[in-house]
């Protein structure tokens, strides 16, 4: 995100005139969806292309509970080189220096990995605020946001307190996220919206504008712990809504899908998405990511594909 | 370009699906195909030929044979003696053929998508994703209505062999909605091809001889509009379902006004898309773009005209210019493409210069800056024509009324729902409607004020083989797909030989038996609830079967029709009013009508010489009638659809409108009655013309009607020749339905004549009704004749 040369949203008042306005209608959002995916086609030379955007918008991420230091430092090598050496020179990309976005951790494994990624320019995300259910104290909350900005992470995935949601407290929800924008200092802010769990896209149309008033960089839709988590839908919510907060301000705004999104086709899908719902700009790091673990293994094997024509097997991939 | 170059603009591939396997196919037939007649393939007789082309290239595609007069008699009767052997078949045995076409087109289904696509040019994401599944879908569900027939239709029968003529914009999609109804009804066919584009259905036949379906079934005869022409003269087709323009519809419809053909048609449209302030604008926007930039806007239900509330305009016009931007329009065989060619270059030219008219007239307009494809192909190239939009439209502008059949919109604003539907509504046509809000009251509110055949709310273009389709007004008449389509392959079963329907003449008066002392009742018109001296100033004698003068009528003319015409429309409220009141008024009306039995009973026999005990039955079956229609007004009620979706989709029975109406001279009560019952327990207003000799009987029962409450101007009775006043109601644009239940040259001419709007219209085709059987003269096939259905589609979900 260092490379950004998009001015910071530094949030707006709160608008709930904005909120009241806010219209979804859910057939119409599904048909979308899928149709869009199939107005477009990425073969050959530009699935590679477009599956090596997959993986440099890619939030390499490990959020278990049975981590550990050696777990995370493998997840760290795994980012530093993510292809391997043979397949970036059959692809002709040795000057791309092919990477991820970042990697996301708990707090615990923020100095950990930020030790393993020295020199390699790749950020260190930490979830924060009590994830995934983000019910503990504020104060605990914004101790953790300082904690781990203080450990080296130049990126704080928060999750949002989803009763105010339901209560439709927006005000209460600007000034948790503006809060926590401020605890973050430099590093940027993501915040989490739980969509699967805010029951209608309203809501989650609602809790995005809110977000990015109160001066989020990204929003994102999961925290991977939800039963329904990332879906096309309800990304192209969010993404209307990042797009309307740009017409509206000039800001920009980050997406970030997360959980669910295995397979590099799926992936494919939400570039697409991103590319004729917001543009061409929405397509690099600082403005897109995917939060994904298992993804990375098969875009390996679809490049190794697209390579020697033969299908690949996971296991012939290094993991991470 | 390499990975890197890639990785940094982010561009899309070309994705061409390959089109190998239909050039195969071509080429094992040596690209020449001839007509499928009797299950067999042969050259037309006159040996013509004529080219295809794709469209996105320019390329030649195939030859096609040109069917003339004797190809089309050959191809006719091998339908004609098809029929009896197919009819005769169960339904299940039907059924089986149809869900083998279904499976056979299945399986094939890819071959068939490239070909239709470089038939046609509309991309192979539509013909692969939409038109093929559809098709699919219709034999499926047809195959159905086969098996289902006997039980679901009892009391009607197939038609007999049908013509059917096609056009380009969906080749095989509409193939299936004409064959799957017709086979399935146990009908014979034969088809025509649109000339652009006889592939798929050359394939089509194809895969009925893999299928093993009889000879004769099925027939392509392929050739122009000539050839079609000669499938409408044809004596032996008893029925023409057409899709097209409405010009040739308008021709059709003359050109068969002599017979008793049944006649289907779905004719062009220039619809509205309604987008309400409270509507999820983002998704508004991108219905517009399904609305009219799918198949390049050739579509005759293409939401053409936007209609956007005055608030949320510049909005809605900023982002559909973005989303405008975002297109890609090109090979149409290009997996990532948008918009394909248009169908020719003659379409184009059209298009191309309503654009400039519009210019003309003040439109800003609003074009895709993308590069189109150029001399791509051999033989000059291909035929594009970019996604358009044009504002500063008013409705007096030529391109907010012509239909433009291209991937052009016309935007205007409304500042109140009433606004909206009366821009909506302000148009020749009546197809479709698309109307977006997030209000439910507001779209239902809406909905049934728009005068047309299919509403989309939140959604637009679905369509689905469950669901009937077909226009209101000039659009055309019928629908095709689900339970109501079937009907439009059927017919009821009939009960005896018919006899020619004849009028009586009005004998001379022998005997005057008033004396100045008994007054007689000057009977009038009966206008707006009004009892009103005729213009023309005359009267007529009506004369008993004994000789002696009877009275006198009014003697109306076109201006008192007029002027019931626009009674009838002020009276509008009545098609609104709920069944339940419309049943109570028409009880009521049997009760007055039973106090004054006598009378009427007394009249009849006077007037037309039937015994007393005739007369008496004749009042005995017409209060029963009344009670019938009082039954039927709150019964006959619309169906959900089940189309394959999360929503539902209603199928709304609506009155036609203002009905003209035109007696028999045949009991002269009771079958005046047989006719205006129904109209109006359906909810429409009248304008009823009676029997000239007996007309003394509709003047009085003109005060039955005052006595029940039937409110002012729904039933308007204008007395005079039958034949001229029946010409006048043919000939009124704003009459949108026509009873005449008169002689062969009355229909006839009633059938020519109502085709400059495109009437709904029915005639006893110059055959006498019983009116005293209740199969033939009373029951649901009137109720369905006195309402048109409007299929709303709702989807739902939060």
């Amino acid at each position: 995100m260092t490379n950004s040369t998009h001015p910071r949203n530094p949030g707006i008042s709160l608008n709930l005139d904005w909120l009241d306005s806010v219209q979804m209608n859910r057939s119409a959002l599904e048909r979308r969806c899928e149709t869009l995916t199939k107005r477009r086609s990425i073969k050959k030379e530009w699935q590679a292309a477009w599956l090596l955007k997959s993986l440099r918008c890619m939030d390499l991420t490990t959020l278990s509970s049975d981590d550990t230091p050696d777990r995370v430092r493998r997840l760290c090598a795994k980012a530093r080189q993510p292809l391997r050496p043979e397949l970036i020179e059959s692809l002709g990309l040795k000057a791309l220096k092919p990477r991820v976005g970042a990697v996301c951790v708990y707090h615990a494994y923020v100095e950990t990995a930020v030790d393993a990624l020295k020199k390699t320019g790749i950020p260190v995300a930490a979830v924060s605020t009590g994830f995934p259910h983000g019910l503990n104290s504020m104060p605990r909350r914004i101790e953790e946001i300082k904690d781990s900005v203080a450990a080296g992470a130049e990126e704080i995935d928060i999750v949002i307190t989803r009763a105010h949601v339901f209560s439709g407290n927006w005000k209460a929800l600007y000034a948790e996220i503006s809060t926590f924008r401020k605890a973050c200092g430099d590093a940027h802010l993501k915040t989490i919206l739980g969509t699967g769990e805010l029951g209608t896209f309203r809501n989650v149309a609602k809790a995005s504008l809110v977000c990015m008033m109160a001066g989020a960089d990204f929003i994102k839709t999961s925290t991977g712990k939800e039963s329904v988590n990332a879906t096309l839908p309800v990304s192209l919510v969010m993404l209307r809504m990042i797009r309307e907060y740009f017409e509206k301000t000039g800001f920009y705004i980050g997406f970030k899908p997360a959980g669910g999104i295995r397979t590099a086709k799926q992936s494919l899908d939400w570039l697409v998405m991103m590319k004729e719902e917001l543009g061409r700009e929405w397509l690099e790091p600082d403005l897109f990511r995917f939060g994904a673990s298992g993804l990375l293994t098969d875009i390996e094997r679809q490049l190794e594909h697209f390579v020697t024509g033969r299908y690949s097997a996971s296991h012939r991939q290094p993991t991470a | 370009m390499n990975i890197t170059d890639i990785y940094e603009t982010m561009e899309y591939s070309p994705a061409p699906e390959s089109p190998d396997i239909a050039l195969e196919w071509l080429k094992e037939r040596k690209a020449k195909f001839g007509l499928f007649i009797n299950g067999k393939w042969c050259k037309a007789k006159s040996g013509k030929v004529f080219g295809t082309d794709n469209p996105a290239t320019g390329e030649k595609l195939a030859a096609i044979s040109a069917a003339g007069k004797s190809d089309v008699d050959s191809a006719v009767s091998a339908a004609k003696r098809a029929f009896p052997g197919w009819q005769a078949l169960s339904g299940h045995e039907r059924a089986r053929y149809l869900y083998a076409l279904a499976r056979q087109i299945q399986k094939h289904a890819r071959l068939f998508a490239v070909l239709e696509t470089m038939d046609n040019g509309k991309t192979i994401r539509e013909t692969r994703d939409i038109d093929i599944p559809l098709v699919i879908r219709h034999f499926y569900h047809h195959a159905g209505w086969a098996q289902l027939l006997e039980n679901e239709f009892p009391e009607h029968t197939a038609i007999g062999p049908v013509g059917q003529i096609i056009p380009w914009n969906f080749p095989l999609l509409m193939l299936s909605w004409k064959v799957a109804p017709a086979l399935a009804a146990g009908n014979t066919v034969v088809l025509k091809p649109a000339e652009f584009t006889s592939l798929t259905a050359l394939l089509f036949a194809e895969i009925c001889e893999q299928i093993g379906l009889p000879p004769g079934v099925f027939n392509v005869v392929t050739g122009s509009g000539e050839t079609g022409a000669m499938l409408v003269k044809h004596p032996d087709l008893k029925k023409i379902a057409f899709t097209g323009s409405t010009e040739v519809g308008r021709i059709i419809r003359e050109a068969t006004a002599h017979t008793d053909k049944k006649l289907t048609l779905e004719l062009g449209g220039k619809s509205p898309f309604i987008v309400f302030e409270d509507a999820d604008l983002d998704s508004a926007v991108e219905g517009v773009v399904d609305a009219i930039w799918f198949n390049q806007g050739q579509v005759c239900c293409a939401g053409s005209r936007l209609l956007v509330q005055e608030s949320v305009a510049e909005k809605v016009i900023e982002r559909l210019k973005k989303r405008m931007a975002k297109l890609r329009v090109g090979d149409p065989l290009d997996k990532s493409m948008d918009m394909g060619a248009i169908i020719d270059p003659i379409q184009k030219e059209r298009i191309r210069s309503l654009v400039e008219q519009g210019k003309k007239e003040g439109a800003k307009v609003w074009q895709w800056q993308g590069k189109l494809p150029k001399n791509s192909g051999k033989s000059g190239g291909g035929c594009y024509f970019p996604p358009t939009f044009l504002t500063n439209v008013s409705p007096a502008s030529t391109v907010a009324q012509t239909e433009i059949f291209g991937p052009v919109l016309v935007s205007m604003t409304f500042r109140t729902p009433d606004e909206a539907v009366m821009l909506a509504n302000n148009s020749a046509y009546g197809l479709s409607a698309s109307v977006w809000s997030e209000n439910i009251n507001q779209a239902l509110h809406v909905t049934p004020k728009l005068k047309c055949g299919v509403v989309w709310i939140n959604c637009t273009n679905q369509f689905d083989a469950a669901v009937g389709f077909g226009g209101y007004r000039e659009s055309g008449y019928g629908r095709e797909g689900g339970h109501e389509g079937m009907f439009a392959y059927l017919k009821k079963k009939e009960s005896g030989i018919p006899t020619e329907e004849l009028r009586i003449p009005v004998p001379k008066v022998k005997t005057v038996e008033n004396s100045a002392l008994s007054l007689d009742r000057t009977a009038k018109l009966y206008i707006g609830g009004k009892q009103t001296r005729p213009d023309s100033g005359y009267s007529l004698n009506v004369v008993n079967a004994d000789g002696s003068l009877a009275g006198e009528i009014a003697h109306g003319n076109r201006k008192d029709i007029r002027n019931a015409v626009e009674a009838a429309h002020k009276a509008s409220g009545w098609q609104s009013s709920t069944p339940h009141l419309r049943a109570q008024i028409l009880y009521f009306l049997a009760e007055n009508l039973e106090t004054r039995g006598e009378e009427f009973q007394n009249r009849i026999m006077k007037l037309t010489g039937v015994s007393k005990k005739q007369a008496g039955l004749e009042v005995e079956t017409a209060v029963r009638r009344i009670f019938s229609y009082a039954a039927l007004a709150d019964k006959h009620e619309g169906l959900i659809h089940q189309p394959p979706m999360r929503g539902l989709a209603l199928a709304l029975n609506e009155p036609i409108g203002v009905l003209g109406l035109v007696c028999s001279d045949e009991a002269p009560l009771l079958g005046m009655l047989s006719m205006l019952l129904p109209a109006i327990a359906m909810g429409n207003t009248v304008v009823l013309v009676p029997s000239r000799p007996f007309a003394l009987v509709a003047t009085d029962f003109y005060q039955v009607l005052e006595t029940s409450d039937v409110p002012s101007g729904v039933v308007n009775i204008v007395s005079g020749d039958a034949e001229e006043l029946g010409s006048v109601l043919a000939k009124h644009d704003d009459v949108a339905g026509l009873w005449v239940s008169g002689t062969e040259d009355e229909c006839t001419n009633a059938k020519k004549l109502s085709s400059g709007n495109m009437k709904i219209i029915w005639t006893n085709n110059g055959k006498k009704l019983d009116w005293f059987d209740n199969q033939q003269s009373e029951g649901r096939e009137w109720m369905r004749r006195a309402s048109q259905v409007k299929n709303v589609w709702i989807p739902y979900g939060e």
